[in-house]
């Protein structure tokens, strides 16, 4: 072939690559996404790149508080994805977590404070759970309803489920504020700490940390041996196969919703319960969409999802450490965030496809990245 | 034979996808003007890649191509437009809404006002010439599939291509349709150019080729001259070894009705009439044929007596061997299974109906009885034991029964689908297209087991393309025509052209 003329670039699928190959692109990946960093870095702020990384990791890892904050917040934002992992699984796309999360929430502050000082604590803890969970299937799985009768779309139907689940928080702020004109619910039953989670040899989170491995399991379980898993799964690859073996398909959708749904409220009831002790319009912080990207990161995997939660995690406390210790605005955090999802998601193209570049000699190199 | 310069000449042209597959190995290949090559090969030998190459949708991975004797790169399918090369895929790439003048000239890049008008007089001028019949301000969407190809055909000469490459350009025609374009093709062989038919049909290489040329496992075996050659030849050739040609057709033992069919009408949902007033029984130990143009009625049929299709009205109800018989209308397939019906259903989308494409073996194998047994869990041992049974049986080539089924041949997976189907020992076997896209081994692997089928007393319904095949198999053919029944026939005694006469017209009125 006359070389000259050849494509300067072309792009072929790979047939499959070693996981370890894999595993190396995705480590070059994150490598070459902190070198970019630095550079970024030092170009916009002149700052030593390395002290940065340092204040990262101590926000991350600075002290055993720092490392207790860390593991709850990698545990919740893992919650509200675990949440969402079988929606998504099935090819129902639930960007209603938010919403669910801060259901669940309102459920739990509510029996906190009407039923706070009435019921006895363990069952006032049960009842706080029941409503939290409720709620947010019940949140989830009205627009699976709709989509299981009617086929509605369920993107834009979860998505004004959250500015519906918003509204009536604030409004609930407004009427539960103390003191009154305050904006604010402030932390609930302070004194009594009625239906307060309670700690577990002196840590305040360790009871969220554990509830949270127990539900990675049981999805685990569930998405890989159970029928409804197995179900899921059919749905979720081709709606025809399943009509054509018999599951019916409406009845799969609002089960899997209910699940999903009651995973984020419970999200909900942990934060309120657990760590907050009070509620507020933001409270979900954005947990119901950054949980989409922690499941498809680790391809719906449960363990996987340890992994990748961990890193949004481990980037936000970093994020937040700089942004004080170097009196950076917290965008620029976000722009390193940016960055390392952007090399760690981009690198999924070159495990999928090998580039390869046509050289002067006439030769063509294959590029090995 | 004078035959001059090549048109085209291709030399050592390779192609690979991936590590592992090599589509095209040091592939020769010499097109004349003035004359038809049949480019013969079984699925994946690596026909439609070559010409691909030809006409700039791939780009090889090393070789030369020479147009006219001269080397060329064709980097683009606008290059080889430039070149003169144009493709008819088997696809149709035409804009529905648009009139096939409009679909003409779409693209083109023709310096100032669109002139619709000239256009249309072009292309009746072409039509003139070669012998098409075509209405230039006629709506795609109005148009039967054969006119469509016409009009794909018309595309590639309006841009002035001479040398023409069609892929299985017969695979959805009708015997009469095929006879047309076969006269059109000769005419544009006459008028000087070279023509290429990519195609895995014995018996229209000989009606209308030249010359053949074989592709193997992606390698070029040889070429011949098509009047000093016959199908056992080129068969030998196409698969390396010497293969029987005969379906084997047992005569039906005891046949009783099994299913019978009456009046039933299916409209869609967008209110389209699919089948109208269908009448038929089905027999056990019997197989019965369905032929019809494609998109007139058989998926809604077989669909229909599946529980997947609801239905306007009529009736479809499955006769026990005492007589007796009970309704299928408004059962889900789970219902049908729970009355004691085991009926089983090979679908023509076999990857995204049959199997799950992601899934593996196993977990495929498990898609029909994964309910059964209290536990909230599912039990995998069986399906694995049932996979490794039929990877076993019927030679399915899988590196292991954990394999995602998308990684498999086309072959491969339909014997997955297959073994699946047949493994639950069924009373009735609905199936549609099983050998699409097969290669020759494997189609007759499907028509074994099939005639197994038979039998075992198993009532077979077939709905195929092959007429030959479908002449070959069945013991009675119903011919579907736009949703009636056209008529039933003995495949022992029917003729090629009569069932195709009925597929376009009900009874085949010109009959007699």
């Amino acid at each position: 072939m006359d070389k000259n003329k050849s494509p300067l670039i072309h792009i072929t699928k790979r047939s499959d690559i070693p996981w370890q190959r894999a595993w190396l692109i995705r480590l070059f990946a994150l490598v070459l996404a902190f070198v970019v960093c630095a550079i970024v870095t030092t170009l916009l702020t002149g700052l030593d790149p390395l002290s940065v990384y340092q204040s990262m990791f101590d926000g991350a890892f600075g002290s055993e508080r720092k490392v207790w904050i860390l593991g709850k917040e990698l545990a919740i934002l893992l919650c509200v994805s675990l949440g969402l992992t079988p929606a998504f699984k099935m090819k129902f796309w639930n960007l209603g977590g938010e919403g669910q999360v801060l259901i669940g929430a309102l459920a739990t502050a509510a029996v906190m404070l009407y039923l706070g000082e009435r019921l006895p604590g363990p069952l006032l803890m049960i009842v706080m759970f029941i409503g939290a969970v409720g709620a947010g299937a019940i949140w989830a799985a009205i627009p699976a309803f709709f989509k299981a009768r009617w086929n509605t779309n369920e993107t834009l139907f979860t998505l004004m489920m959250n500015y519906v689940a918003i509204q009536l928080v604030a409004f609930f702020v407004i009427v539960w504020e103390v003191p009154k004109g305050s904006g604010k619910v402030g932390v609930i039953n302070q004194t009594s700490m009625a239906g307060w989670l309670p700690t577990i040899g002196g840590q305040k989170y360790l009871l969220i940390i554990l509830v949270v491995a127990v539900i990675t399991v049981a999805m685990h379980i569930y998405l890989k041996y159970s029928k409804h898993g197995y179900e899921i799964s059919v749905v979720g690859e081709s709606v025809n196969t399943a009509r054509y073996v018999g599951i019916k398909t409406g009845k799969v959708i609002v089960r899997t919703l209910l699940v999903s749904g009651a995973i984020c409220g419970l999200a909900g009831w942990l934060m309120v319960a657990g760590s907050d002790h009070t509620i507020t319009t933001t409270l979900a912080g954005g947990r119901g969409f950054l949980g989409i990207m922690v499941s498809w990161l680790a391809q719906f995997s449960p363990f996987a999802m340890i992994a990748t939660s961990f890193l949004l995690t481990f980037m936000a406390r970093g994020a937040s450490e700089i942004s004080t210790a170097f009196q950076l605005n917290h965008s620029f955090a976000d722009i390193m965030t940016g960055i390392i999802l952007f090399f760690v998601i981009g690198c999924e193209f070159f495990i999928h496809y090998k580039v390869h570049f046509r050289t002067k000699e006439g030769k063509e190199i294959v590029d090995h990245v | 034979m004078e035959k001059g310069l090549p048109a085209v000449s291709m030399r050592n042209i390779t192609k690979t996808f991936g590590s592992d597959v090599i589509a095209n190995d040091s592939v020769d290949l010499d097109i004349y003007r003035g004359e038809i090559l049949s480019l013969l090969g079984e699925n994946g030998s690596g026909k439609t890649t070559l010409m691909n190459m030809l006409s700039g949708i791939y780009f090889p991975d090393s070789g030369q191509i020479s147009i006219d004797g001269k080397e060329v790169t064709i980097a683009s399918p606008k290059e080889a437009y430039e070149l003169g090369i144009g493709m008819i895929h088997q696809h149709f790439k035409l804009v529905d809404v648009f009139t096939a003048v409009e679909n003409v000239v779409l693209g083109l890049e023709e310096k100032g006002k669109l002139d619709l008008d000239s256009a249309a007089k072009r292309i009746n001028e072409i039509c003139d010439t070669y012998g098409f019949d075509v209405d230039p301000k006629q709506k795609i969407y109005d148009m039967s599939v054969s006119q469509k190809q016409t009009v794909e055909i018309v595309k590639v000469l309006y841009r002035g291509a001479d040398i023409l490459i069609l892929d299985e350009p017969t695979a959805v025609l009708t015997p009469q349709e095929t006879d047309k374009l076969f006269a059109v093709l000769r005419n544009m062989k006459e008028d000087g150019k070279a023509i290429v038919i990519i195609t895995h049909k014995l018996h229209e290489v000989e009606a209308i080729s030249d010359r053949v040329a074989v592709l193997r496992k992606g390698k070029f075996i040889g070429d011949l001259v098509t009047k000093e050659t016959n199908a056992q030849e080129m068969t030998n050739m196409m698969i390396g070894h010497a293969v029987e040609l005969n379906i084997d057709r047992p005569e039906p033992i005891d046949p009783r009705p099994r299913i019978r069919v009456d009046g039933l009408t299916v409209r869609t949902q967008d209110d389209i009439l699919k089948l109208d007033d269908v009448s038929f029984t089905a027999c056990s130990g019997e197989i019965l044929g369905i032929a019809g143009i494609s998109g007139c009625g058989q998926k809604e049929l077989l669909e229909a007596i599946a529980g997947l299709q609801p239905i306007e009205s009529g009736s479809i109800s499955y006769v026990q061997d005492d007589g007796s018989y009970e309704s299928l209308i408004g059962k889900d397939p789970l219902e049908i299974a729970a009355m004691g019906v085991s009926l089983s259903f090979v679908p023509e989308d076999r990857l995204g109906m049959g199997l799950v494409a992601n899934m593996d073996l196993t977990d495929n194998m498990m898609l029909r009885s994964f309910r059964r047994g209290r536990s909230v869990f599912t039990d995998r041992k069986t399906p694995k034991n049932l996979a490794e049974k039929v990877v076993d049986e019927l030679d399915v080539i899988t590196p292991g029964v954990s394999t995602p089924v998308r990684k498999l041949s086309g072959g491969n997976v339909q014997k997955v689908l297959v073994g699946r189907e047949i493994s639950s020992a069924p009373t009735v076997l609905l199936s549609a297209y099983v050998v699409r896209g097969l290669d020759i081994n494997s189609s007759y692997t499907i028509y074994d087991l099939i005639n197994q089928q038979k039998k075992n007393g198993v009532a077979v319904i077939y709905a195929g393309e092959d007429l030959d095949v479908l002449l070959e198999l069945c013991d009675r053919i119903l011919v579907l025509c736009d949703g009636k029944v056209s008529g039933i026939v003995d495949g022992r005694l029917a003729e090629k052209h009569q069932i195709g006469r009925m597929m376009t017209s009900l009874g085949g009125d010109e009959l007699g």
